[in-house]
Order: C-alpha cells, then structure tokens, then sequence
C-alpha cells in the first residue's frame, strides 16, 4: 500500500435489514488532499462517511486509517475479527468529525466545547487547555465568542466552533458530514472558508457535500455516488467538466436548474 | 395572632424544609440507581426498576406514609414517625425522579454522544461529562416540579405526628380557635420555601447553561 494514502476502503458493505447501503465501496483518500463525496439523497455518501467514523460498523470489507485497519481487521483465512475497543480509541484518534448538525454540548460554553479533548482526552492543564482552545477558537474566527453558549450563536457559528472543537485533538483528517446543509444560505459561506482555509493548509478532508460549487472549486479529488455505489470518480475537473455518466448529468442538472452558474464559468 | 406562634410555624417550616431537602436528595440519588436500572442491558434489573417505580407511583403517599409508620414497629424496628416520614416521602420521589431521569436520558440527541466519542471520551466520560448533564438540563424542569410536588405533599407527614408546618397550624388552631390567621400563615410559609427552590432551580440551570427565563 501507498504511503501517501491516508483513508483506504476495500469492498466496504453495509446494511440495515436486507437493504444494502453500501455496495462494495473501493475507495483511496490521499494525503493532504480534498476528496467531496456527492450525490443524491439516499446513496450512501453520508452511511459511507459515517462508517470511516466507525459510528457505523461496516458488515464487511475494510477500512484502514494510515495504514491500521479500523474497527474489524482480516486474518490470512478471509475471516473476520472485531478489533478491542482501545485498538478502535487509538484508530479514530487521527479523525476528527464535523456533523450536519453542530452537536456542540450545550451545557458548555464555545471554549468548554473545544477544551474538553484536551482536558479530559489529553489530560492537558486547564491554563494549557484554555490556551490551546483559545488558539483554534482564533483561528475560525470566533475568539470573541469564547465564553457564549452553543444556543446563544448562529448556526455557522455554531459550525465553527465544532469545526475548532475537532481540529483542538490534532487530527491528521478531517471528515464533514454535510456542514453546511442545516445552515442559512447567507451562513453557509462562513463555513466554506473555514474549510477553504483549512484546505489551503494541506488538511486532508473527506467531505460529504451538497456544495457542488465547494466541490468544483476546492476538492482535488470527487466521488460521486448512485445508488449505493461509486458511479463515477476522479479529479474535479474531468468530473465535473466531462459528466458522461448519465446520472451524474441528471444530477448536475437539477443544481443547474438552481442557478449553481460556477460550473459554467470557461 | 403573636410572634411566638409565628416563630413556632417557623420551626414547623425548618421541619418541612428538612424533610423535603433529605427526601428530595436521597431520592434524586436512588432515582438515579433506579433509572440506571431501567436503561441497563440487563432484563430482571430492568423488570426491577419497572415494578419499583410502579408500586410507589401507583401508592398514595398518604396511605403509604400510615402503612410504614405502622408497619416498621409490627416488624420489630420501632422508629420515630419523623423516620417513618422520611422513608415515605423519599421512596414515592424517588419512582418519579427515576422516571423523570429516564425520560432525559432516552431524549439525548444521539448527534451529542456521536461528538463525544469522536473526540476519544470513554464510556464513563461520555456518562459523567455528557449524558448524564445533558439530561440533568432536559429535566431540571420537572425536577423543579417535582421538588415544589413533595414540599407540598410533605404536609401529609402530620399524620404520622411530624411537626411540620401543617401539624403545628393544626394544635395552634385547636388551641387558639383561630384557624384562619394560622392557615394563611402556614400556606405564607409554604409559598416562601417553594420561591427558595424554584430560584435554586433557576440558579442551577445557569450553571448547566440553560437560557434564563
């Protein structure tokens, strides 16, 4: 395996019932780079991203972070075991995960959200937890609000701290779970920029999206997703430049319908 | 009407408050092992926990603070009534503490928990530091409730020769023939304490960062 690989999936499959979510999913995450899973409701991106998280349990194949696999490994016979839950700890501690919604404590301030990793995961002081959560709360912009509770910010805000609260544990990659979807429009770019920031500075993100503007201008790499499965895959340009597949064209064409003209720009 | 039957109401409100203070806390306290019961994986605790709460709900607290006070001595443990007060008042809060800590707990948005064990918290972090604050938040109003509840059924106590606020406007009247002024004094008492927990309540809600109301 590549070392420049941070995420790997292989024949990843996951059902609830007889319904199969997940059909076999092959799937490389690179470092340092933005991959946006796209797709129509109900394919799967959001149960795909979830089982990275392992907040779903895969019922078969393999997902390997930086090279360890990740809740369930393979023995050389094929079967299937389920690794210990401080072998899944250790694992899920280069993840960090951003929700749809927020779900910031809300017993906490903005600053206790972001600094309890640190205290209770880290074990840090709380003078160097407060320091260091202060420092990303700066970074999303949002040092001014450290001391305001989740119910008294705006929905972006809100994002921003949770997008602070999990870069805080140092996380080698980044997943987000449609952080934008439950956002006012006039809220949602607040949170791009966050992320465009984050990008610019060689996270690597895996990120569920109905953004295609996000995806087309700041994703290297686009997944798109039909019907359980990865209909179509590649870099953003010749995804979205070149959409041959006939569902990814019928995709497309309802956020044309919606005016996303920044696909149509040269 | 003079201020020594004033001061011995107030003495009868020091009886009722600790009454209530005691039974509310070691209520809250078995509420939880009993709601802890009634979540856990485990069918006969969870059976327990639901024949528990049926029972002291479903009892009048009155006939089952008489029930102690007579049944204790039957059984050998001769107890004071205030003893007997006590454990009555504390089992009927505790069942619906436990119910009420229940509802909180199954209300937790899953999203919240998901966060946490994102961040690495263990089982016992995500209990201590999340959930169990969180529902604290979702039913401190009914906690409230349920504090304000028991003050008032408190009042029953005087039937097992507690000198609560109730039992001593009652010898006041008989002995004075003047059962308005003592009444509309005990029920002054009784408003004044429910005001102290209902801003306890409130400060406590602060603290879990609810908005103010």
């Amino acid at each position: 395996m590549s070392g420049d690989v941070a995420i790997t999936l292989r024949n990843v499959v996951k059902r609830y019932g007889d319904h199969e979510v997940l059909r076999g999913i092959d799937l490389d995450v690179r470092h340092g780079e933005v991959t946006c899973l796209i797709g129509p409701s109900g394919s799967g991106k959001s149960t795909l991203l979830r089982c990275v998280a392992f907040l779903e349990e895969h019922d078969a194949g393999i997902i390997r972070i930086g090279g360890a696999p990740l809740g369930f490994d393979e023995r050389p016979d094929g079967s299937r075991i389920r690794l210990p839950i401080t072998e899944i700890a250790r694992v899920r501690r280069n993840i960090g995960m951003v929700f749809q919604q927020f779900n910031l404590w809300p017993h906490m301030t903005a600053l206790g959200n972001v600094a309890e990793g640190l205290r209770q995961v880290l074990r840090l002081h709380k003078r160097e937890a407060h320091d260091r959560a202060m420092a990303h709360l700066t970074r999303v912009g949002l040092a001014e609000r450290a001391s305001y509770y989740p119910s008294q910010l705006s929905g972006g805000q809100q994002q921003r701290v949770a997008i602070a609260r999990a870069l805080a544990m140092d996380p080698k990659i980044m997943l987000f779970d449609e952080p934008t979807s439950s956002l006012d429009p006039e809220l949602t770019g607040e949170v791009l920029n966050v992320m465009r920031d984050l990008a610019a500075e060689g996270m690597t993100m895996l990120v569920v999206t109905h953004e295609i503007g996000f995806a087309a201008h700041v994703a290297q790499h686009v997944v798109f997703l039909d019907q359980a499965q990865i209909a179509l895959e590649g870099r953003a340009s010749d995804v979205f430049r070149k959409p041959w597949h006939p569902r990814m064209a019928q995709f497309l064409e309802t956020y044309l319908d919606r005016g996303a003209s920044v696909l149509l720009g040269n | 009407m003079t201020w020594i039957h004033v001061y011995l109401l107030a003495v009868g409100a020091v009886v009722t408050a600790g009454l209530s203070v005691v039974s509310i806390t070691v209520g809250l306290a078995i509420g939880i092992l009993v709601c802890a019961a009634s979540l856990s994986r485990a069918a006969p605790l969870r059976w327990a926990a639901r024949v528990y709460v049926s029972f002291f709900r479903g009892v009048p607290l009155l006939v089952l603070l008489l029930l102690i006070y007579h049944l204790l001595p039957q059984i050998g443990i001769d107890v004071p009534g205030v003893v007997a007060a006590l454990v009555g008042l504390t089992l009927c809060t505790s069942a619906y503490q436990a119910e009420t800590l229940r509802g909180g707990f199954v209300n937790i948005a899953p999203g919240l928990v998901e966060a946490g064990r994102m961040i690495g918290l263990n089982a016992t972090q995500l209990l201590v530091r999340i959930r169990a604050p969180i529902a604290l938040r979702l039913t401190l109003p009914a906690l409230v409730n349920e504090g304000i509840m028991i003050l008032k059924a408190s009042s029953l106590v005087s039937v097992v020769g507690v000198g609560d606020i109730t039992r001593t406007a009652q010898n006041l009247s008989s002995s004075t023939y003047r059962p308005i002024e003592m009444f509309a004094t005990a029920g002054v008492f009784y408003l004044l304490l429910n005001v102290i927990v209902t801003r306890g309540g409130n400060g406590l809600g602060r603290l879990l960062g609810l908005p103010r109301t």
